[in-house]
Formats: C-alpha cells, sequence, structure tokens
C-alpha cells in the first residue's frame, strides 16, 4: 500500500491522457480522414470538390439516419446488449408512416405512428430479452425477419407511395441538403440529431438512469447486486432506442419520400460499425455519443471521398471495413496499455 | 541429500508498482511432497503461475532436474513435465476420459489418431492410480468432481510429469474421496515425482506432506519439516504477527431481534434455515465451498430463488427481490469481487454508489459534484488508497477493492451486513481493518452476518457462530463454545477426529 504516492501523480497524467484521448481520440481520426482526402481531391486536375460547405451539407445530410439510429444503438450497445433489428425496424417505422399518410391521416399521426411503430419494435425487443431469458443477438436476429415480415404486410408487398401532396414541406425538407433559410446552414433534420445527441449524452452522463446502463453492461451481476433492476433497465434503453429507429424512419422517409419495406435491409451494420468505430464494446459498459457520432461521420466521408476520386463502389466497401477493423484494433492497444 | 528435482532461486515478480514475489527459493524433491503455505495475496499462485509458464518472472532462475528451465508458455511447461491439477477442473465435459488426457498429446500417424495406443496409455497410467475402474469411453461431465480430478491426474503421468503441483485439490472433495486423493498422493511420491500441495487447510498438510515453504507478502517466510513443526509455529509464519493483535475488536452488546428467518430454503441450498439476528450482533457462518452458505446469504437478498420460508426485517416481510430487500436494510458484500462484487471496469464513485443513488438525485439527475464528495469521504474514512473516485476499480489492489465493496453497503446505510468471505484475498494489515469496521458497525447497532471458511478468524470476531454443511444450519453456539476443531468437525459432517 505504500505505492500509492509515487503511483497517483502517474495516475493522474495517465487519466488526463485518457480523457483527452478519448474526446480527441475519436474526432483526430475524422480529421484525418478528412485530410488525406482533401489532399488526394486536390491533387485530381479537376479536384476542389471535396472540401466544401456544399459536400459538407451533403454528407451531414446523408449520415443523419444512421446518426439517429446509432444513438439509441449506443446505448444498448452500452447496456451491454445488440439490435440487429434496428435496420428492418427503420424501414417498418417509415413504411408505416408512408401508409398513413397515403390513408390520409394528417402527417401529425402519420409521425406519431411511425414513431410509436419503432418504439414499439425496440419494447419488444427488450420484453423478449428480459422475458424469455434470451441473448439480445439471438432474439434481434428473430425480430429483424419477422419487422421485415410485418413492413412487407403493411407495404402490401409493395412500396408504399404516397401521393406528392400528402407529403407535407416540411417533411422533405427535413434532410434536404441545401436549406432556404441560409442562416441554418445545414438542414434541420442535421440540427435535431445534434441536439438529440446532447440530451442523450447528458442522459448516460448525469442520470440515474444512465448509470444504470453503464451498471448493467459493465457487469450484470453487480447490478443485480446493487438492487437495479435489470430487466426493467433493458426494456427501457432497447423501446427509447426503438423510439430512435422511428426517428430514423422519419429520416429515411423524408429522404426517399416513398415506404421501402426492404430498404432497411442491412442498415443495422453501419448502424453498429459507428457506434464500434466511436470506442464502443461489444462486451458492454463501454461507448460514447460523441465516438458514434463521429464514426458514422467517418464512414460517410470515406464513402463520399471516394466518390470524388471516382474510386469505385467495391473500393469504398473495403475501405470502411478496414476502418472498422483498424478503430477497434487501435482501441484494443490503447486499453492494454492503460491496463498495463 | 538428493539432487532437487525443481530448484527455483530467487524468483521475484512484480505487477506494474505491487510486488508479488521477492526473491523467493524453494526446492521439491522426487519423493517428497512440499507444502507451500500461506494467506491469500502471499503470492503462492504467482508463484505457481511461473512455475507453470503462466507468467514469466522478473528475476531469479529455475531448474529441472539439474537443467535450467525457462518455460515460454504453459505448454512449454508441460513438455518439460511440469503439470498442474488446479482447483478449478480443466476438463472438456464432452469428451471422454480417454480425449481428454491425451488431449494435446494425441497419438496419430499422419494424422489419424492411434486410438487403440491412446487407450492402452491412458489405462496405463490409471492403473498406475489404482483406479482401473474409470470408464473410459464415458463423456466426463459425467463423473464425479473426484473423478474428474483423477482423470487431470491421469493426464499428468502420461505427459511424463516430474513435478505435479496440486492447489487446493480437495475444496469440493467428500471425506472419503479426500482420503482417496491422498493414496493416489502417495502413489505419485513412491513412484519419484515431486509433488507441491497448496491447501489452507493445515490438518491436511500435516497429514499428507513432508515438508513446507510458507510465503507471506511475496517473500519466503520460513520453511522446514512438518514433523516437529507446531501449528502456531506456521500460522505465526504465515501472519507474521502474533494472532492476537490481528483482530481488533470494538466492545458491543446485541440488542433487539432484527432479522428472523423461518425455514428459508433455496433452489439447491439452504435447506430449512431457521435463526433470529439481533442488532450490535456479528454472526459467523462456518461452512466449506459447497456448504449453502454463499446461497443462504443470495436468498436472504432475494438473489437466488427462494422456495420456502420466510424472511423478517424489522418484523416485516420484504417482496423477494433485491431491490426491495435492500431498501428494508440488507447489504451484501460478495464473495467473488471480480465476476459479481464490483463492475471492474467502472469507477470507485459508481461502484460505492450503485446501490443508493438518490442522494445525489433529483427528479433523476445527478449532482456528480455532490456524489464525488461523498465518494471522497468513504475513501477517507476506509483509508482507501487510490488516484481519486473516477479511478477504475480494475486498478486499484484486491484490499481496496473489497474496501470499495464494504462502502457500498455502508453507504447504502444497511443495518443489515450480509458479508460472504469478506477476507478472502487481501493482506492482512486489511484484513484486520474489516474485522475492527465489523465491530465498530456491530456497536453503532448494526447486525452483521460474516461468512468464511477461514475459523480462527470466525471464532475471534463474531458473537455467535453457526455450521453449515450440506445446505443446513447445523448448529449455533456463542463463539467462546467452539474450538477450530469442533467447527471443522462439524463442518465436515463427521463426529469424530478430523483427518
Amino acid at each position: 500500500m505504500n505505492e500509492v504516492s509515487p503511483d497517483s501523480s502517474f495516475q493522474l497524467v495517465r487519466r488526463g491522457g485518457g480523457f483527452v484521448r478519448s474526446v480527441v481520440g475519436p474526432f483526430a481520426a475524422l480529421l484525418l480522414v478528412v485530410g488525406i482526402f482533401t489532399i488526394a481531391d486536390n491533387m485530381q486536375e479537376d479536384g476542389g470538390r471535396f472540401l466544401t460547405l456544399r459536400n459538407a451539407q451533403n454528407v451531414l445530410v446523408q449520415s443523419a439516419t444512421v446518426g439517429v439510429a446509432a444513438l439509441g444503438m449506443t446505448m444498448i450497445i452500452i447496456s451491454g446488449g445488440i439490435d440487429l433489428s434496428a435496420g428492418t425496424a427503420i424501414a417498418l417505422s417509415a413504411t408505416a408512416l408512408a401508409w398513413f399518410l397515403r390513408e390520409d391521416f394528417s402527417p401529425a399521426v402519420s409521425v406519431a405512428a411511425g414513431l410509436a411503430v419503432g418504439c414499439l419494435a425496440g419494447c419488444v425487443n427488450g420484453l423478449l430479452i428480459s422475458l424469455l431469458r434470451i441473448v439480445p443477438f439471438i432474439v434481434t436476429l428473430g425480430t429483424m425477419t419477422i419487422y421485415l415480415g410485418l413492413a412487407k404486410i403493411i407495404g402490401d408487398n409493395t412500396i408504399v407511395r404516397p401521393l406528392p401532396d400528402q407529403v407535407p414541406e416540411w417533411m422533405q425538407e427535413l434532410l434536404r441538403p441545401r436549406v432556404e433559410q441560409a442562416w441554418m446552414v445545414f438542414a434541420p433534420g442535421v440540427w435535431l440529431l445534434v441536439a438529440l445527441a446532447l440530451v442523450t449524452a447528458a442522459v448516460l452522463r448525469y442520470s440515474v438512469f444512465g448509470r444504470h446502463v453503464f451498471a448493467v453492461g459493465s457487469n450484470e451481476a453487480t447490478a443485480r447486486l446493487c438492487g437495479i433492476n435489470v430487466p426493467l433497465t433493458r426494456i427501457a434503453v432497447f423501446s427509447i432506442s426503438g423510439l430512435f429507429v422511428g426517428l430514423a424512419g422519419l429520416y429515411q422517409f423524408s429522404r426517399l419520400t416513398v415506404g421501402d419495406p426492404v430498404s432497411g435491409t442491412g442498415k443495422e451494420l453501419p448502424i453498429i460499425a459507428a457506434v464500434v468505430i466511436g470506442g464502443g464494446s461489444l462486451n458492454g459498459g463501454r461507448g460514447s455519443i460523441l465516438g458514434t457520432l463521429t464514426g458514422a461521420l467517418i464512414m460517410q466521408v470515406i464513402s463520399s471521398g471516394c466518390t470524388s476520386l471516382r474510386l469505385p463502389n467495391p473500393i469504398q466497401e473495403i475501405i470502411i471495413g478496414g476502418i472498422i477493423i483498424a478503430a477497434v484494433t487501435v482501441d484494443q492497444f490503447r486499453q492494454r496499455r492503460l491496463a498495463a | 541429500m538428493t539432487r532437487p528435482r525443481l530448484r527455483m532461486s530467487r524468483v521475484s515478480k512484480s505487477f506494474a508498482a505491487t510486488r508479488a514475489l521477492a526473491e523467493v527459493s524453494l526446492e521439491a524433491h522426487g519423493g517428497e511432497v512440499l507444502a507451500l503455505i500461506g494467506e491469500n495475496g502471499a503470492g503462492k499462485s504467482t508463484l505457481m503461475k511461473i512455475l507453470s509458464g503462466a507468467v514469466s518472472p522478473d528475476g531469479g532462475e529455475m531448474e529441472l532436474d539439474g537443467r535450467p528451465y525457462a518455460p515460454g508458455g504453459p505448454h512449454a511447461a508441460r513438455a518439460a513435465g511440469v503439470a498442474m491439477i488446479y482447483q478449478e477442473l480443466n476438463l472438456a465435459p464432452d469428451l471422454t476420459a480417454v480425449e481428454n488426457v491425451m488431449l494435446g498429446q494425441e497419438q496419430h500417424r499422419l494424422g489419424i489418431v492411434r486410438r487403440a495406443e491412446q487407450r492402452r496409455r491412458v489405462r496405463e497410467a490409471l492403473l498406475q492410480l489404482d483406479r482401473p475402474d474409470v470408464p473410459l469411453d464415458v463423456p466426463v461431465g459425467r463423473f464425479s468432481v473426484a473423478d474428474q480430478q483423477l482423470v487431470e491426474i491421469a493426464r499428468a503421468l502420461v505427459i511424463d510429469a516430474k513435478v505435479i503441483v496440486f492447489d487446493e485439490p480437495t475444496s469440493s472433495l467428500t471425506r472419503h474421496d479426500v482420503e482417496r486423493l491422498f493414496q493416489v498422493i502417495e502413489r505419485l511420491k513412491r513412484s519419484g515425482i515431486a509433488v507441491i500441495y497448496i491447501s489452507h487447510f493445515l490438518e491436511e498438510i500435516r497429514r499428507i506432506a513432508d515438508r513446507y515453504v510458507v510465503l507471506r507478502d511475496g517473500s519466503a517466510a520460513g520453511s522446514g519439516d512438518l514433523a516437529g513443526t507446531g501449528e502456531a509455529e506456521i500460522v505465526s509464519l504465515m501472519v507474521g504477527r502474533q494472532v492476537s493483535e490481528l483482530f481488533p475488536t470494538v466492545p458491543h452488546t446485541p440488542g433487539e431481534s432484527i432479522l428472523a428467518l423461518d425455514g428459508l430454503a433455496g433452489r439447491d441450498a439452504p435447506h430449512d434455515v431457521t435463526f433470529e439476528l439481533r442488532r450490535g450482533e456479528i454472526f459467523g457462518v462456518a461452512g466449506l465451498v459447497g456448504s449453502g452458505r454463499t446461497e443462504l446469504l443470495r436468498c436472504l437478498l432475494a438473489l437466488d430463488p427462494v422456495r420456502s420460508g420466510t424472511v423478517r426485517v424489522h418484523g416485516n416481510i420484504p417482496r423477494a427481490t433485491p431491490r426491495a430487500r435492500i431498501r428494508a436494510g440488507l447489504g451484501l458484500v460478495s464473495e467473488d469481487r471480480k465476476t459479481e462484487g464490483l463492475a471492474q471496469r467502472e469507477s470507485i464513485a459508481d461502484n460505492m454508489t450503485y446501490s443508493r443513488l438518490s442522494p445525489f438525485a433529483r427528479f433523476g439527475w445527478l449532482n456528480l459534484n455532490r456524489r464525488r464528495n461523498a465518494v471522497l469521504e468513504w475513501m477517507r474514512r476506509l483509508s482507501i488508497k487510490g488516484t481519486g473516485p473516477e479511478q477504475l476499480v480494475e486498478h486499484l489492489s484486491g484490499g481496496n477493492q473489497q474496501k470499495v465493496a464494504l462502502a457500498r453497503v455502508l453507504h447504502q446505510d444497511a443495518d443489515i451486513l450480509l458479508l460472504d468471505e469478506p477476507t478472502r484475498g487481501i493482506d492482512v494489515g486489511t484484513k484486520s481493518e474489516v474485522y475492527r469496521l465489523m465491530s465498530a458497525l456491530a456497536a453503532e447497532g448494526k447486525a452483521v452476518i460474516f461468512v468464511s471458511s477461514y475459523f480462527t478468524e470466525l471464532l475471534a470476531v463474531c458473537d455467535r457462530v453457526a455450521v453449515m454443511a450440506r445446505g443446513e444450519l447445523r448448529e449455533i453456539r456463542p463463539a467462546e463454545q467452539w474450538t477450530n476443531e469442533a467447527l471443522l468437525s462439524c463442518a465436515l459432517g463427521v463426529d469424530g477426529p478430523t483427518p
């Protein structure tokens, strides 16, 4: 026990470094990616289109849907779970929203219905996990297909197309890259995402519920021992995440203005990837909202950069895959150094 | 004396700033059993990890049969002839005895396993252990613990082990199986193998071992022949001071009844437990691993399902959820800090306050500053050595981790503290702090249930001690009416003298 005093100063430095790294780390990676593509882009003969406001507007809008859903996924992953059904649930919400609009319900009712469907989908996941005591991976693997099927039923196996005048103007503008009011700079949907991210981050850090989410994900047995209601926490996490999925459904719809039941298939993977690139651990107990958003942006920047360099799609996919593995490797290395 | 089969000289190892081993030397000879004695945290397991190649030493040398021995990993250690029989067995439950024994050293020709040859070897090993009755083709998952252990020993024989280490081999064996194990060890010894035997039970050591080495705080505190060495001598070597000052107490007197169990029964254990606990009382529960003592505490907190019986706190029956039991005033410190007691990768502050965040919360939002101050205050009062409330629990020493777990039930303001092996794996200094804390709490009018398999501490600290065996609460007596031997024979479920 006499090792304390020399050790403590060392620890302070180390913790300070860790804090700086945990905030700057994901940002640094983002800046690095932006920097690389800017240089490469300017080396092209007709370059100079990458680092522009125009492109930034595009990238933000394109990553917003994944970003919103990834807020909820961050909570789920911190709580030690995973949601493979997020992708098809987004499409289910979007399809429901489109159906309500087409059946001439008011936009408010339609949006509420879309959000409710997403929330319910998440809640069902949470209930199944808690009541049947099956791991989230398996439960959501099942509901992934179930939600796809439900979306197809709603859409009668085809795309739900509301008439143009049934879709209100604001819904189309939600994620339009070029905003009419110049002072907004970015689309309203982007700002909504930023606001929600701030709230979610605050909940995770400063609320009793947030601490419980970390406790459950970090060590479920300890959480139980401390009297935390683990099943209820799980259900709440999945329901809240479902609400974000519903909102992602609205985002998706506002970009497509149709409800396509199969449009969400595979979407869960970039969502999970955003959390993981941002430092989330699939073992639970770790993850951050800031990291997740940066993760979502990194993927979109790479894809946009590759486009401006005229790199074909397959190359983009390979690079993004590599980034995921690299991000986790770097993170693990950092963890090991911290533990040593 | 003949050349030792194993010689370890001046082996040292540090983990970060903690010195786990400081220049420890020992020799193990063929044909003898060397007992390695020491409290938890004394360095026994680190020393054995170095021997088995799981950890590499910072300094020192090892020799096996006179040749330098520096295993690069567990596999190299086995190949060199060092076999470990751990407390938790390392078998693949779905494989047969033959497959398990030959795992990793399959006899094959061009990749095809030579089954007949494998069976021959395993049968030979079992014969050598005088247990040819062990079936070869049954998945070992269906074996008793004792027979599984035998399969592990057979595995050591097949690799032609020079040194076999037994780490607490009897903790989950019945008395009859312990006898048989001792016969097996005698046979190993006679065949010229050097046996290293680690155990907490001095009686056992006295029975099976020839020589001993005592480790304390990472150094060899003493060694010698067991014949002619008194138990008191060994104990004082282990703790390094007079036993009386190890158990500081604050005077306390039991008051009114606070907890009453009536016929409490869990799924497998406990069975039908009835007793009453009073304020200001430290109630000891003695028992061996698997006796149902942990399950008793878990049923009290409703962590395990309760089959029947009632639990009354202050005369009321709280609902059977951990949350309700905590509200009623119960608090549990788990025996397993790593997997249950603490969320290792969360901060001291989080771990200390998970069970009671309400003092810092308003409408569900936390005042982290207020919490930080409260945590700092607990760290000061329990003298928890750490860098601050934000430090991750995994970076604390075992003793400080245990204090964080204790601080949690104190912060929770529990009236009834359920402490499951609270002194396991912590250093002697922290142990006596824990004892003093327990009696100070009793003096404040709290009640403590203290579960331990180290009977000496129970007798020194508790007002009353009960013994659990096979899930039953056997006998409750005031502490001064028990002796170590009486507790042990009651815990082993025998009336006669113990082995």
